[in-house]
């Protein structure tokens, strides 16, 4: 069984989470362009390599961030949005 | 074929036939480079050169050809989609599939079983009747039907599925078919072969250069090609394909398994779909039930395989079929699905001149090989696509213009 580590909950089984999606940016809508809000809209960073995730505990509600390899699957830290410097080990 | 028979006979040697020329090295230019050698690029090269006299091709296989999503798919065809465009589309698709044995010279088993997509809800049935009458308005055989027709077609279904999930009804489609889908591949590598086309298997594509916008040549393990035309037909590769021409695509990549069981004798003749249970199945015509599922939940660049999905599906295949309880499944496999966030392909041009997709495949792809091979094979030689592929033009997000086909996957993702 698949493993990931909740930074409020603790090492708990993948079918507890929801991934959801790459953490990303929005451009400032004041200044961007419509081609730039469109590409942000739509476009993504599908090639793999390591990413900032947001997941998702769906038990306890809680959304956090996970630092994880696309190609490898291996999840080097989770944390709470803005709140890196409490890393703790992630699931194996 | 009897005297050839008889001559294969009497002789003395007999080399096994080979489907394609092996070359040593890619020459140094071709009019086109297809990366790819799954079926998509095979019929990319094959059109090219019988539609459009374009022989001095190479497609480039970084593995074996046939190797990636073309032979991990669960092999249906069929055109029951949801928006006009995709169904004319899927459909001149399965129209060139009901002859392609007899155009490649290769018995592909396309085998035309009917194919039901099962609602056990009120809401899945509105979808069935919305596709059954978009499919009937632009001419394909599709209609909504009753669970006295299903239980007609598929006597062996437990109409209840275990009293969880009670079978209200079904999208039946006439045309839904099966194949043997290394066949696709290796037919088309024939044929492209026969008309001149170079197949290149174990070569990688390691980059590709661009120039004031651009293509002027690939980078390859067995050396530089130039050339001013590529065509990229990866599947779950394309976005490091696109990463190395600095392109933006919405794709993203999710695992798509599948399995079989052992053979059995001859019992499930149609294709079953049910969206709610998320599983479609058909038996092959050696006998093993060919079954997949839903995508794996979140982006990895892998083909391993789970337990989790092994245990879902067959839990779901045991409400549909409880007499199935003691027979084994005896291979999984998994493939990279590129998704798109409408459910429809990516096809055509982009803004780097002389580099064209045939990508955002996901979970739909080998049903459209040819038509995607025929179409990508226009697009390349007029530099232009034909209106067939107009609504899956990568151009389509910035234009907020989405082919949404969602409503027609096979399953709900």
């Amino acid at each position: 069984m698949k493993l990931l580590t909740c930074p409020m909950n603790g090492t708990r089984p993948l079918s507890e989470f929801v991934f959801g999606g790459e953490y990303r940016q929005a451009p400032d809508q004041d200044t961007c362009t419509d081609a730039q809000w469109a590409a942000f809209v739509h476009n993504r960073s599908g090639a793999p390599g390591d990413k900032k995730e947001w997941w998702y505990h769906s038990p306890s509600g809680t959304w956090f961030i996970a630092e994880r390899n696309t190609l490898t699957d291996k999840v080097t830290s989770t944390y709470l949005l803005g709140q890196k410097d409490t890393t703790q080990e992630a699931g194996k | 074929m009897p005297l050839r028979l008889l001559k294969f006979a009497l002789s003395k040697e007999h080399p096994a036939p080979r489907f394609f020329k092996s070359h040593e090295t890619p020459k140094k230019s071709y009019d086109v480079v297809i990366i790819g050698g799954g079926g998509h690029g095979l019929a990319a090269a094959y059109y090219l050169a019988k539609d459009h006299g374009i022989t001095n091709v190479c497609v480039l296989e970084k593995g074996y050809i046939g190797g990636g999503n073309t032979g991990r798919n669960t092999t249906i065809v069929r055109s029951n989609y949801l928006t006009p465009e995709g169904v004319n589309f899927y459909d001149a698709s399965v129209k060139i599939y009901e002859g392609l044995s007899e155009e490649l010279d290769l018995n592909l088993f396309y085998s035309t079983r009917g194919h039901f997509t099962l609602a056990h809800t009120e809401s899945a049935m509105r979808t069935m009747r919305w596709r059954a009458e978009v499919n009937k308005h632009v001419g394909v055989e599709s209609r909504v039907v009753g669970p006295d027709e299903i239980a007609k077609a598929c006597p062996q279904l437990d109409l209840s599925c275990s009293g969880q999930a009670p079978i209200l009804g079904a999208l039946f489609h006439a045309p839904g078919s099966v194949a043997r889908h290394d066949g696709v591949a290796w037919g088309y590598a024939r044929g492209a072969d026969r008309l001149g086309a170079e197949i290149y298997q174990n070569t990688e594509v390691l980059g590709i250069d661009v120039k004031n916008g651009k293509v002027c040549g690939v980078k390859t393990n067995k050396g530089y090609i130039e050339t001013k035309q590529v065509l990229s037909a990866v599947a779950g590769f394309t976005p490091r394909i696109t990463e190395m021409v600095d392109l933006e695509t919405p794709i993203v990549i999710h695992p798509l398994q599948a399995c079989v069981t052992e053979p059995m004798k001859p019992w499930l003749n149609t294709i079953l779909v049910s969206g709610s249970l998320h599983v479609y199945v058909s038996q092959s015509s050696r006998g093993e039930l060919v079954m997949g599922s839903s995508l794996d939940p979140y982006e990895v660049h892998s083909t391993r395989s789970t337990l989790d999905f092994v245990e879902g599906l067959t839990s779901h295949m045991l409400d549909m079929f409880p007499f199935l309880s003691n027979v084994k499944v005896v291979r999984q496999w998994a493939g990279m699905a590129d998704m798109t966030p409408d459910f429809a392909p990516i096809m055509g041009k982009t803004p780097i001149e002389g580099f064209y997709l045939d990508a955002g495949w996901g979970t739909w792809g080998f049903k459209a090989t040819p038509i995607s091979g025929k179409t990508m094979a226009q697009t390349i030689a007029n530099d232009s696509a034909p209106d067939l592929i107009h609504s899956f033009r990568l151009s389509r997000f910035e234009d907020y213009e989405l082919t949404g086909e969602k409503g027609a996957a096979s399953v709900g993702h």
